[in-house]
């Protein structure tokens, strides 16, 4: 018999050792999967890495991926913290991008300086607004918020498409005659563009920028402030908050304003660094919010940790985009991509739980419940 | 009935475990004869349940043995019991509340009603009605279990434990939810199945019921054997004093004059409140505590002392009445109202409620203070003074961790005891409700701990003491209510009080 318990502490060298051992794990296993397909491990290891982050030009496209899973990830990290699951930093993110869109269009002879802080501004809010439905149905009538925060993701996707192919909408370019047979958004002016910046041949864009300060942000209002104090107790124990004297409604509410707010600022980064226009395929198609619960959960939710595992994913799916060739089917990427991520979460588990062989389950003390799953 | 010399059903022998900082169970002798109905009693925390858990093959015993009809017999999961022949119907049900009563009964069970993947209802359902009919336990088998009363619900639980083959059945604490009509029914149920040669364990810790149902009692006290004795030879008096232990063991008392003459903390004037569920759980309730007073509240589990705790400390809504904390009346439902009045709280459940399990002692030391000056200053904390106020209480409350970002759950119950009683005391508090605040706890932490109550009695504090442990009321306690059925039965004051009687007004016996 198998059984999983939890662990009861957490061991310090697990956290360090379990990562590196899921890696080993992670490069054995896709090397029996390339050495039966004929490819030489070492040297596909060599273009992946290389590809990801090594290559010229090979950083700074993968700080391009990794701006939107960075802040993704903080939108998660930020709900997850205080046991509240929004699935839904997909569709606040589109809601960020048709907010910070509208922005732009509207502020097009606008100067930069007041176009990019109020499409940041756009984005946040919108995030926020979309986040707090849930978040409200949630702490006042007790909706799953899981389910709520996801069935928005299909009703933001929906309402972004709408916007562009379905209506004649602010968003949509009507001035010429291609674009009225081919639905496309308008183009934001240039001054709507926001910069990037040099450091030593590697491009780093706004958004990431914004995404780093906002981890440090994440990780302040955590550790240092009443709002995180309470938080933390609440997710840790609603008993112990409501004893506390804690409001957890409006916390819930605040706290998922929050995490939308970071996955809306995602989808101004989209628009103003990347696309300068509202691209509803696009955006559905990257699936961003989604990745970033990943992000999330690798990072163990801590934000500066977000940063490094966002980065790491970036380059990770540009890698895939250069490995891919002739040779090198695509379906084989998707195959090395996915052990790895499966590696690293099966890794997480281990921190957490541990595996035992045969005999019963140590008792727990009365008090607690022995949580003891069974695989029999 | 049960003859002499005949071969148990059941014998433990020597039975010990321990869990950290608590002996559960300490040499412990158990005998039951085949076709008996045996009670076991004692107070809540006194190893009952353990001691069931042992048998029903959840925990394994550090130290004893176990026989069944003589023959020694090793649990290694709780489907060897069953295999065995020993059925437990939990106080808390077990059913998949969306199936049908036939589906539950064959729930992981495999037998020849079912092949392979399929089930045959009509099997099942034959064997039901059968079992229901011959030990008058009506319940219809298609019926889904969330359409079914408690009582309704209890028999498809005892019908499981037959349908499995127990000879053995272990009720715990079975008629805690029922009505009394049902738990008359029960009984002629358990009367039959005894009548049939089955055995029947039954835990409790009701004086009346106990004397209703059961041939012979085993008591048991912190772990211990009290004694076995013959229904028919003993009285719900002499069980009460075994129960709960005539002798103090605790030599602390509660000095000086009467505090009666202070001014009052709390006052508590008609109130009622309902329970989870809905149902009423207070009733006119008027309880006075003075400053520095100790009001002691005596009852059995479940007769509204929650209740009574959280309606005072602003966690559960009063649905009548008033409640006065040092001279102005209190809104109520809302914690952080009783908090800034000055009403302190040691919750029963000390690790999920009374402190945040995963949080840092550290932090859990300021879980109430938080809010404000020193701790945080225009919602700004202030780690080094939450790390500064953590070690000075840790000093001043002598709490035992590694360091203070020790996670709470980490902390032995006593060390959490500590940690509760340090936040709380340190809050200066005008009033405190604590509610059992040694249970669970070894005999130097209980010392610890109601020395730190007395002492806040002495400093001015209104406590409201509420506690099953008698012996802790008596050593504490200036004056003691009992709550029984959400109603205050009684107030007598300490020198009056005698623990026969305190006893019978627990179990909801009349007192002339």
């Amino acid at each position: 018999m198998i059984r999983i318990e939890r662990r009861l502490t957490e061991s310090r060298w697990l956290v360090v050792a379990v990562p590196v051992g899921s890696l080993i794990g992670a490069a054995v296993l896709s090397s029996i999967i390339l050495l039966i397909t004929g490819h030489d491990p070492l040297a596909t290891w060599g273009r992946l890495l290389d590809g990801g982050f090594f290559a010229s030009g090979a950083m700074s496209a993968t700080l391009v991926s990794a701006t939107p899973l960075l802040l993704t990830g903080l939108a998660a990290a930020a709900a997850f913290r205080m046991q509240i699951w929004n699935i839904g930093a997909e569709g606040q993110l589109y809601l960020g991008a048709i907010g910070a869109s509208g922005i732009g269009i509207a502020l097009r002879d606008q100067p930069t300086l007041v176009v990019i802080p109020a499409m940041v501004i756009a984005g946040l809010i919108a995030g926020a607004a979309w986040a707090a439905l849930p978040g409200v149905l949630r702490a006042y009538t007790r909706t799953n918020e899981i389910i709520t925060s996801l069935m928005l993701n299909y009703v933001g996707g929906l309402l972004m498409s709408y916007l562009i192919f379905d209506s004649h909408s602010y968003w949509r370019d009507l001035s010429t005659f291609t674009a009225r047979v081919f639905p496309q958004g308008k183009y934001l002016s240039a001054a709507a563009s926001w910069p990037s910046f040099a450091i030593g041949g590697i491009v780093i864009p706004l958004g990431l920028v914004l995404g780093a300060l906002a981890a440090a942000v994440l990780w302040l209002i955590y550790t240092g402030t009443r709002f995180g104090f309470e938080a933390r107790v609440i997710g840790d124990s609603r008993a112990a908050a409501h004893y506390a004297g804690i409001r957890t409604r409006r916390k819930i509410v605040a706290v998922m304003a929050l995490s939308g707010a970071l996955a809306g600022l995602g989808g101004a980064s989209e628009i103003g660094d990347f696309r300068h226009v509202l691209d509803p395929r696009g955006l559905q198609q990257a699936s961003f919010g989604y990745a970033g619960i990943v992000v999330a959960a690798l990072a163990r939710l801590n934000p500066f940790a977000v940063i490094v595992v966002a980065i790491l994913l970036g380059g990770l799916s540009n890698a895939g985009f250069s490995l891919q060739g002739a040779t090198f089917p695509a379906g084989l990427v998707g195959t090395l991509q996915g052990l790895i991520l499966f590696c690293a979460l099966a890794g997480e588990l281990l921190v957490r739980y541990r595996i035992r062989l045969g005999g019963p389950a140590r008792t727990a003390p009365p008090a607690t419940t022995p949580s003891v799953v069974e695989v029999a | 009935m049960v003859a002499a010399g005949q071969v148990p059903a059941v014998t433990m022998r020597g039975i010990s475990k321990r869990f950290p900082g608590v002996v559960a169970n300490d040499q412990v002798d158990f005998e039951v004869q085949q076709g008996e109905i045996h009670a076991l009693l004692g107070e809540n925390g006194a190893g009952k349940s353990t001691l069931s858990n042992i048998l029903t093959g959840l925990y394994r015993p550090d130290e004893g043995e176990i026989l069944l009809d003589g023959k020694p017999v090793t649990f290694h999961a709780p489907r060897d019991a069953i295999a065995a022949g020993i059925g437990m119907v939990h106080q808390h049900f077990r059913l998949a509340a969306s199936f049908t009563v036939a589906e539950n009964l064959v729930l992981g069970h495999r037998d020849a009603a079912d092949r392979g993947l399929l089930l045959e209802p009509r099997v099942v359902e034959g064997r039901i009605a059968d079992l229901s009919q011959r030990y008058r336990m009506p319940v219809n088998p298609r019926a889904r279990i969330w359409q079914l009363s408690v009582g309704e619900q209890q028999r498809v639980e005892i019908l499981k434990a037959l349908y499995r083959g127990a000879r053995i059945l272990i009720l715990d604490e079975p008629t805690s939810q029922l009505t009394p009509q049902e738990a008359d029914d029960l009984f002629q149920t358990l009367r039959l199945m005894a009548a049939e040669q089955r055995t029947v364990i039954f835990i409790s810790h009701k004086l009346e019921e106990v004397m209703a149902v059961s041939n012979r009692v085993t008591v048991l006290r912190r772990g211990r054997v009290i004694g076995t004795v013959m229904t028919k030879d003993t009285n719900t008096r002499a069980l009460a004093r075994m129960m709960v232990g005539r002798e103090v063991v605790f030599t602390q008392k509660k000095e000086g004059p009467a505090p009666a003459e202070r001014d009052v903390a709390l006052e508590l004037r008609g109130v009622s409140a309902t329970g989870d569920l809905g149902t009423p759980a207070l009733q006119d309730v008027d309880l006075t505590v003075h400053q520095g007073e100790i009001m002691g509240i005596a009852g059995v589990a479940g007769n509204g002392q929650r209740e009574l705790a959280e309606v005072i400390t602003g966690m559960r809504r009063r649905t009548a009445g008033s409640i006065t904390v040092t001279g102005r009346v209190t809104r109520g439902g809302n914690p952080l109202e009783a908090i800034q009045r000055g009403v302190a709280y040691v919750p029963d459940d000390r690790l999920g409620t009374g402190v945040a399990p995963s949080l840092s002692v550290a932090d859990n030391l300021v879980l109430k203070a938080f809010r404000g000056p020193p701790i945080s200053t225009r919602g700004v904390l202030h780690r080094r003074r939450i790390r500064a106020n953590a070690e000075q209480l840790m000093h001043r409350f002598d709490i035992g961790a590694a360091s203070a970002e020790t996670p709470a759950r980490q902390l032995s119950g006593g060390n959490i005891q500590k940690v509760l009683l340090a936040r709380e005391l340190s809050s200066r508090p005008r009033v405190l409700v604590a509610s059992s605040p040694t249970s669970g706890l070894d005999v130097g932490a209980t010392d610890t701990v109601r020395g730190l109550l007395l002492a806040a009695a002495q400093a001015g504090v209104g406590i409201l003491l509420i506690s099953e442990d008698l012996d802790e009321i008596l050593a504490l306690a200036d004056r003691i209510a009992v709550l029984y059925n959400g109603r205050i039965t009684g107030i007598v004051e300490r020198q009056h009080a005698n623990v026969e009687q305190l006893g019978l007004m627990m179990a909801g016996a009349a007192v002339a």
